[in-house]
């Protein structure tokens, strides 16, 4: 056991976006210096900003920056940091990079080296469990890595089970295979993410639990030997294996029931030497017992919703236990507090299979009191600000929504008003699917299990249906922009439909974009909302389906807009992100393209059939040859871009024609990829 | 800026009756437009309709930006002026935004007698081109037309100002450098074929626009041969053999979008140059209009109410406002553009005529526009002005009036009588615009003047042959010549005739002057050089 105190006065965190900022601003709360480190994609990050100095570590690609042992060392001596703060994900699990900082004598504010090797390796970390006394579930975890007894084992533990990288994590390199035709293609999906993302192939199986939660528990040591657990979080609802929301405590736990688990979790930390912030995850079954999943040696995304609860900074707890200081509270000094819940903003389109985004971000603002809310309820934990670009480098994570209530519902409710005020403009985030989630009724009612999302896909999918209501309250929004006074004095820009001797007639047109990708984007799909006014009145007449609203709209503070139908006001959150018009609250989104009518294209013009790249990414592999006739739905080409596979499948009978480009081949967003030709 | 300083009292019985009777005046225009708005009655829709056409009115709908105002001239042309009813003169014209520019639209009404110009449709489609000059606005002719009524051939084709004109402006536009684009979304026929053949750029819908000097019924008069109107010049025999039509519409939605296209690609600038401020409405309350003025020409109200409840934050800074008080004179803005503003106030004296000559030389010397707020009925007469040179005096104002070259626009807000017409910019005087609010009257002289005129004269005519003329009988002589005062001066008569460029609601003054000024900007402010002012 070490014991003197080891003071520093300078921490560098190699790591970027929300996560460095974070850790950043308790350092400089902390009376410490911040270093931070940069890619070229981010040279002028927030997190670069924000810092007293920053070194730049490399290119774009993680494996030259962020995970160059190398520069990042250098780039501690060059300022004088005294410790290096990892974060979350790219060397914060990294076993090598530890025992480099320990060889150059800077201290690794996070476990050991042996322990993250305890822990990196799934399989020999099971192993430990057992003789700790911790449940374990069915699975292989053996060295043998050969496919056929991968397959064998398969069968033994019983389909469905779960495919994973030994040294993986995030969801990458991990499937669920339901039945055995379906192993030996997923085994290899699995191994290529996982030599591309940790450059080691090993997997592990596991019995895929049918209906479990999972919840893990914060678990803090020092390196006095104390060790104290700051109680669950319940990260159930996941999308691909990554959480997407978070909750702490974790519903439903009985007190019995978080001893028993923070007991073990605190007995798992402390059989392989831990020291500093991690977290034992578990899946809980149905009947309560519940069993080791793994446990990450890194301070957790999600781990806001802790603080929310236990008013503990959980970073300056890792700098002070760095520092050689004891924990900062025995367990019988921790409580709960009310509820809390994180729901993480990504930038990725619900609406088209989360297909990551990419852009400037024209805006990225938080309207508390434009939603009424105070800043004790909200914390926002982002790495970006209005201007910045979210780059295809790295993970698409932009931030992350936390909020605190007294109880559960509180807090949800609180969570979707939040979610309303969040205006994001510029790049498409997943903000609109976050209220689906949060507002869903089985959420509220705990039906909770790690395939909620998938269980509920019919209704977290659905395109919502929009009232005349809803056609009337976003037709105001444009019509508020179109007729607002402007600076320029020519009254010919006000855009009123300004009319001699009749009512000022202003028409808007609006797509659902949900119903346009079913339909062809012609003119009939479009609502048409007519607002008429005489001069010198303020309410406009909206008719929508021959439907008449009395209507008026009126800015309150922010992005607030007060929206009165027929004597009936609503308080909305009123955005706009380029032709985007969407008014939020608590309940929702409502988002309607508006389609300029002068901007309609009349002409006819032949369909071409042609696969573009939807986003700047690498080829991975062809499919079929040039040539091929293929099937409807048949995948014809992977590529990759930020960091996940799309498969671009046949999107009728027909032949392949020609490939633009082949593997390995870089392709910009709007790339033509490949040419198609229709059988029908 | 000194803001005017309302007196109004919005409780009154007198507010409250004169803003009961001008809305009741305003609705009947309202009603009136709407109908007029219409076009040529159901049958004709229908069968517009039923062809895939769009209405005239839709048209310019879809050619205009999203929300862009649209100010139209004379909705009212040739109300009630034939046998037959012909709305709005079969043609409708105006201003809109196109692709970011202020065009002038002139659209024919095919379902109005099939689009054929009366002599008042071709007085109104001049009237426009007339105001594109001046304003140096784009024009985009939406074309749809049979072409001259024949049946009133002798009042449309041989004069000056008849068919024949509007190729002739088509031309000295083009060559002043102001685009013509023609828009062909019908027929075309004989003298309407020159509309898009003169036209800078020309567009043709298939299979609805055709354009020929002689139509199928004429070349089979004249040489036997039979073809349909489509195969003798319709878009394909245009736009892919004799050229006449250089873009392909596939519809009218698709022309009016290649229209918008023509006007984004004209790399156009204006050319009028103001010290802009930023745009502030009036503080005091617009909608008071109808409840300050009225529709009883007798009661006279303070026209600075009207002022502040037209310019940008109801400021106005007076120029003499001691001297010639019958006669407002100051400086404002409007949506922005500074302007001179010149009012009525009273019956016109030689100090408030030399007043306005003084006034209208600063604007001219500065390149400010004019608004003329007419509300007069006439000039002061007896002897005492007769030998003081009220003549001479009442010449400079119309003088300086008339050579002024600033944009000139005057609204009609009450009488528009005798020389006082003229001194305040009436039609004559060529103002860019001139428009009149319901109430407001126009004739030589007031009715039961001129009624009292002829008595007077009759009455003399009597004595000198020594019968008797009772007061009853003097009664019922001048009761027609007030009738007809009274029908001929009034706003509809007058629009009907286009001697003005509209009738408008008094709350869309400012707008309407905005819109205006905004236009007018589109064209260089020249040097004014006034003639000789007698002293």
């Amino acid at each position: 056991m070490i014991s003197e105190v080891n003071k520093f006065d300078t921490l560098l965190v190699a790591n970027r976006g929300e996560i460095a900022c974070r850790v950043m601003r308790t350092a400089r709360r902390m009376g410490l210096k911040t270093v931070a480190v940069y890619s070229d994609a981010d040279a002028n990050a927030r997190h670069v900003r924000e810092a007293d100095e920053a070194i730049r570590l490399g290119p774009a690609a993680a494996r030259e920056s962020y995970l160059n042992i190398d520069a990042v060392i250098e780039a501690a001596k060059r300022t004088g940091s005294g410790a290096i703060h990892p974060g979350y994900g790219f060397l914060s699990e990294n076993g090598s990079f530890v025992s480099a900082l320990e060889q150059a004598g800077i201290i690794f504010v996070g476990p050991p080296a042996s322990a993250i090797a305890a822990m990196g390796d799934k399989s020999a970390a099971k192993a430990r469990m057992a003789n700790a006394d911790v449940p374990l579930v069915p699975g292989y975890h053996g060295d043998n890595q050969d496919d056929a007894l991968l397959f064998e084992e398969a069968d033994k533990i019983g389909y469905p089970v779960m495919l994973k990288a030994s040294a993986g994590g995030g969801g990458k390199g991990m499937r669920v295979v339901e039945k055995s035709e379906a192993f030996q293609a997923a085994l290899e999906g699995c191994r290529r993410e996982s030599r591309a993302a940790f450059s080691d192939d090993r997997m592990l199986i596991e019995k895929y639990l049918v209906q479990p939660r999972h919840v893990e528990v914060q678990v803090f040591c020092d390196s006095h030997g104390n060790g104290v657990y700051l109680f669950e979080r319940d990260c159930s609802v996941q999308r691909r294996h990554q959480k997407v929301l978070e909750e702490a405590p974790a519903p439903g736990m009985t007190p019995e029931l978080r001893q028993a688990m923070g007991n073990a979790a605190v007995r798992a930390a402390q059989e392989i030497g831990y020291v500093g912030a991690g977290t034992v995850e578990f899946l809980l079954d149905a009947d309560g017992s519940f069993y080791f999943m793994e446990m990450n040696t890194r301070l957790q995304v999600e781990h806001p919703v802790t603080e929310m609860i236990t008013g503990q900074d959980l970073v300056e707890w890792q700098l002070r236990v760095a520092m050689n200081e004891p924990l900062p509270c025995t367990q019988d000094e921790l409580t709960i507090t009310g509820h809390s819940f994180e729901a993480r903003i990504y930038a990725e389109d619900p609406d088209q299979d989360f297909l990551p985004a990419t852009g400037k971000l024209t805006r990225f603002t938080l309207d508390l009191a434009g939603a009424g809310l105070q800043a004790d309820q909200v914390r926002l934990d982002s790495g970006v600000e209005s201007g910045d670009t979210v780059s295809m480098h790295y993970d698409p994570m932009l931030a992350k929504l936390i909020v605190h209530g007294v109880d559960r519902n509180a807090a949800l409710a609180t969570l979707n008003r939040a979610l309303a005020a969040l205006d994001v403009q510029g790049v498409v985030t997943n903000r609109a699917f976050l209220q689906r989630l949060a507002t869903h009724p089985a959420f509220k009612n705990l039906e909770l299990d790690t395939r909620f999302i998938e269980r509920h896909e019919a209704t977290l999918f659905a395109p919502r249906d929009y009232s005349p209501e809803d056609y009337a309250s976003a037709a105001l929004v444009g019509l508020h922009q179109l007729t607002q006074e402007r600076e320029s004095a020519s009254p010919w820009d006000r855009h009123d439909g300004f009319r001699l001797n009749a009512p000022h007639t202003v028409r808007i047109a609006l797509n659902d974009p949900k119903l346009s990708q079913s339909t062809s984007e012609t003119e009939s799909s479009l609502v048409i909302v007519e607002g008429r006014r005489n001069a010198g009145e303020q309410n406009w007449h909206l008719t929508v389906n021959e439907q008449t609203f009395r209507a008026s709209l009126i800015p309150l503070t922010g992005d607030a807009v007060a929206i009165t139908l027929d004597g009936q006001r609503r308080r909305l959150q009123a955005q706009q992100d380029g032709n985007a018009l969407i008014l939020a609250d608590p309940n929702g989104e409502i988002r309607l393209l508006w389609q300029r009518m002068d901007a309609v294209d009349h002409g006819q013009h032949e369909v071409q059939a042609s696969f573009t790249a939807p986003m700047h990414g690498t080829v991975v592999a062809l499919l079929v040859e040039a040539g091929a006739s293929v099937e409807k739905g048949m995948p014809l080409m992977v590529m990759e871009a930020m960091k996940m596979e799309h498969t671009m499948s046949a999107p009728a009978n027909g032949q392949v024609e020609n490939f633009h480009f082949k593997a390995g081949d870089t392709v910009s967003q709007g790339d033509v990829l490949l040419d198609f030709a229709p059988s029908e | 800026m000194s803001m005017i300083n309302s007196q109004v009292n919005p409780r009154s019985d007198l507010f409250q009756a004169n803003a009961a009777a001008m809305l009741h005046e305003v609705s009947k225009l309202r009603e009136l437009n709407a109908a007029i708005a219409q076009g040529g009655g159901a049958k004709a829709r229908e069968r517009h309709e039923s062809r895939g056409k769009l209405f005239a009115r839709d048209r310019i709908d879809h050619l205009l930006d999203e929300g862009s105002p649209f100010l139209e001239f004379s909705a009212l042309a040739a109300h009630r002026v034939y046998e037959t009813d012909v709305p709005a003169a079969g043609v409708i014209t105006g201003i809109g935004r196109v692709s970011g520019i202020e065009c002038v639209i002139v659209a024919n009404d095919a379902t109005v007698k099939g689009g054929t110009y009366f002599p008042l449709t071709v007085k109104k489609h001049i009237r426009a081109q007339e105001i594109a000059r001046k304003h140096r606005l784009p024009c985009i002719y939406l074309v749809d037309s049979g072409g001259a009524f024949l049946p009133r051939q002798d009042e449309v084709f041989p004069d000056r100002d008849h068919f024949g004109r509007i190729f002739y402006n088509q031309a000295t536009m083009s060559a002043e450098g102001i685009p013509q684009i023609a828009v062909v979304m019908g027929s075309c026929t004989a003298g309407g074929a020159y509309v898009p053949a003169m036209a800078d750029e020309s567009i043709i819908v298939k299979e609805q626009g055709t354009i020929f000097l002689g139509g199928p019924p004429l070349v089979k008069a004249a040489t036997g041969e039979s073809i349909s109107a489509e195969a003798l010049g319709g878009a394909d025999v245009h736009a892919k053999v004799s050229g006449v039509a250089d873009h392909y519409a596939e519809n009218d939605m698709h022309a009016l979008q290649l229209a918008r296209g023509c006007v984004s690609r004209l790399n156009w600038q204006k050319r009028g140059k103001l010290a802009m401020q930023a745009p502030e409405p009036p503080k005091l309350d617009p909608a008071e209009l109808y409840g300050i003025v009225g529709t009883d020409l007798k009661k006279p109200f303070d026209v600075r109410e009207v002022i502040g409840r037209i310019v940008d934050g109801s400021n106005f800074d007076e120029f003499k406002r001691y001297y010639g008080d019958t006669l407002v004179t100051g400086f404002a803005h409007i949506h922005g553009h500074p302007v001179g503003i010149v009012a009525n106030n009273g019956v016109l004296f030689s100090e408030s005529a030399v007043k306005g000559a003084h006034f209208i030389e600063l604007c001219a010397q500065r390149k400010i526009p004019l608004v003329f707020l007419q509300n007069i009925t006439g000039f002061m007469v007896g002897s005492k002005y007769e030998h003081e040179g009220i003549a001479k005096h009442g010449a400079k104002l119309v003088t300086a009036v008339a050579c002024a070259k600033v944009p000139k626009f005057t609204v009609l807000i009450g009488g528009s009588f005798g020389a006082g017409n003229y001194g305040m910019c009436g039609r004559a005087y060529d103002p860019n615009l001139l428009f009149m609010w319901p109430n407001a009257r126009i004739s030589v002289m007031g009715g039961e003047q001129a009624a009292g005129v002829l008595a007077q004269v009759k009455r003399e005519q009597y004595e000198r042959e020594g019968r008797e003329w009772t007061i009853d009988d003097e009664e019922a002589f001048k009761q027609p010549t007030r009738e007809q005062y009274e029908h001929q001066g009034h706003p509809y008569y007058a629009s009907a005739r286009l001697w003005d460029d509209g009738v408008i609601d008094p709350l869309q003054t400012r707008d309407v002057l905005g819109l205006s000024l905004a236009a007018a900007m589109n064209a260089e402010i020249e040097e004014t050089r006034f003639g000789v002012f007698r002293m």
